[in-house]
């Protein structure tokens, strides 16, 4: 597969980025230190630009429809720029994607999608689009800058007269921003750090990069690459769709049951429901290192008499606490917090104990 | 990037100085760049004797974690100790105080067979 490139490629090069294939796209992972850029976001602010990210416009009076019946949260309860966490359930069980689901105004939205996963996500949703939304890949357009951090609001309310201290958590604004028209300026992130994300059409793009960090200078604004923006979302417990969940995974085995809902009929809901009746055999838990070591995505998690109950999903050690954390399935009686479990770190047991994440 | 004239490496970017018949080894300034920020230094071979190319530790960095392989066949005679609390000395100083393991080494000629760093620096593309 050819490997894509973001619009501002060449910019990150220039900054000194490590750039590494990511989801089928040449991606910044580090530009100095992952625990120093981690450091950045938690406590100044940084910027990631994830403009590999996909980017699906739904329009037209059957556009809420179609987002109900393949989505599993319920978008009907959607205010005029609010947003919402979803997901797209496969109809075996298991999810396509996560997304989430931003509503303009009354048949006009925005589907917010993972790199790696556009081009499944777009003939799922085509396919069921038997009632003609106006459907509209612009991912090769949109970039996308995640400025995250306690600093992140002072440093972008100096580049819009929109008044971001209103914007509550999961909404958005449509505006000028930096001199740039139609700006979405949303308070979403993968960080738990605070911020916005900034979706710009990629002709404007540069100059608005530049625009941030001339206006984030006072905190000290620095590039943060994909491998802080892991260990943040980790800290957090946020789910990683390829890690943590999967075409196999069940939403609520995921704990992904608050963004379930069985209110309205969308893909496979019988069967999930009928799962959420009877209970689920394994849960996705947050766990923490006891005993000195790190877990690694696929490595075992054992009970105290040595049997295997689950895998390791997603593992690094934490920049805030010095300790390795994790997520991971586990059977169902050892998912609750303080529950002993075993890592299985390259041959040996290492303790750890299973908490509600987040982990800071 | 820095690749000492001195020592001899390995393909899978461990260097070696030969002292004798013992030997320091650690990883070079090009790995501990590509692994990032590194976080722990997980070594349990102490006393025992390693071949050349074998396993004798494996290095975690905060993304990845990667297996370390001995340069040459020895046994292994210390680790630095520095390393336990301040791992970070292999980003600063990969040849210096980021050293990983000493070894007593079974047969100097092992490093005949290693690279040197014209042929390194050829190997990494630098």
């Amino acid at each position: 597969m050819d490997i894509k490139q973001i619009p501002l490629n060449d910019l990150h090069v220039k900054l000194g980025a490590k750039m590494v294939p990511f989801a089928g796209f040449n991606m910044p992972v580090r530009y100095s230190s992952d625990i120093e850029e981690h450091m950045t976001v938690r406590n100044g602010v940084g910027v990631f630009d994830v403009s590999h990210m996909g980017e699906f416009t739904v329009k037209g009076p059957k556009a809420l429809d179609l987002i109900q019946r393949v989505t599993s949260n319920d978008a009907s309860k959607l205010a005029d720029g609010q947003a919402q966490y979803s997901c797209l359930p496969n109809d075996k069980g298991g999810v396509v994607d996560d997304l989430i689901v931003y509503k303009i105004k009354d048949e006009d939205y925005l589907l917010v999608v993972n790199a790696g996963n556009i081009d499944k996500d777009w003939n799922w949703i085509s396919q069921h689009n038997t009632q003609g939304a106006e459907l509209k890949n612009i991912s090769d357009n949109i970039c996308l800058f995640a400025v995250q951090g306690p600093k992140a609001v002072s440093t972008l309310q100096k580049l819009t007269k929109t008044d971001l201290s209103s914007i509550k958590y999961y909404h958005f604004a449509v505006g000028e921003f930096a001199g740039v028209p139609d700006v979405i300026m949303s308070n979403t992130g993968y960080t738990g750090a605070g911020g916005f994300e900034i979706y710009v059409h990629k002709n404007h793009a540069e100059k608005i990069w530049h625009a941030i960090f001339d206006a984030g200078k006072e905190f000290d604004i620095k590039p943060i690459g994909l491998g802080a923006r892991d260990t943040l979302r980790l800290e957090m417990g946020f789910c990683l769709y390829g890690n943590d969940i999967d075409d196999t995974t069940s939403p609520l085995e995921a704990g992904l049951g608050w963004i379930t809902k069985f209110t309205k009929d969308f893909t496979n809901a019988t069967n999930i429901k009928k799962q959420k009746d009877e209970g689920v055999k394994k849960k996705l838990v947050g766990f923490k290192m006891v005993d000195k070591g790190i877990p690694r995505h696929d490595y075992l998690i054992k009970d105290a008499t040595g049997n295997t109950i689950g895998k390791v999903t997603s593992g690094t050690m934490s920049p805030m606490l010095g300790i390795g954390i994790g997520l991971g399935y586990v059977t169902t009686e050892l998912s609750s917090p303080g529950s002993e479990v075993f890592i299985d770190v390259r041959g040996r047991s290492l303790k750890a104990e299973v908490c509600k994440p987040p982990f800071v | 990037m820095n690749i000492p004239s001195d020592l001899k490496y390995t393909k899978d970017h461990e260097w070696v100085k030969l002292n004798g018949n013992t030997a320091i080894v650690g990883i070079t300034d090009f790995a501990q760049g590509e692994l990032g920020d590194i976080v722990y230094i997980d070594i349990n071979t102490v006393g025992q004797e390693v071949n050349q190319h074998d396993v004798f530790g494996t290095v975690e960095a905060v993304k990845t974690v990667s297996d370390l392989y001995m340069p040459v066949s020895g046994k292994v005679l210390e680790v630095n100790s520095v390393l336990d609390g301040s791992p970070e000395k292999v980003n600063a100083d990969p040849y210096g105080e980021g050293w990983m393991v000493k070894v007593e080494v079974k047969n100097a000629a092992d490093v005949n067979g290693l690279l040197t760093a014209d042929q390194y620096k050829e190997l990494i593309g630098k």
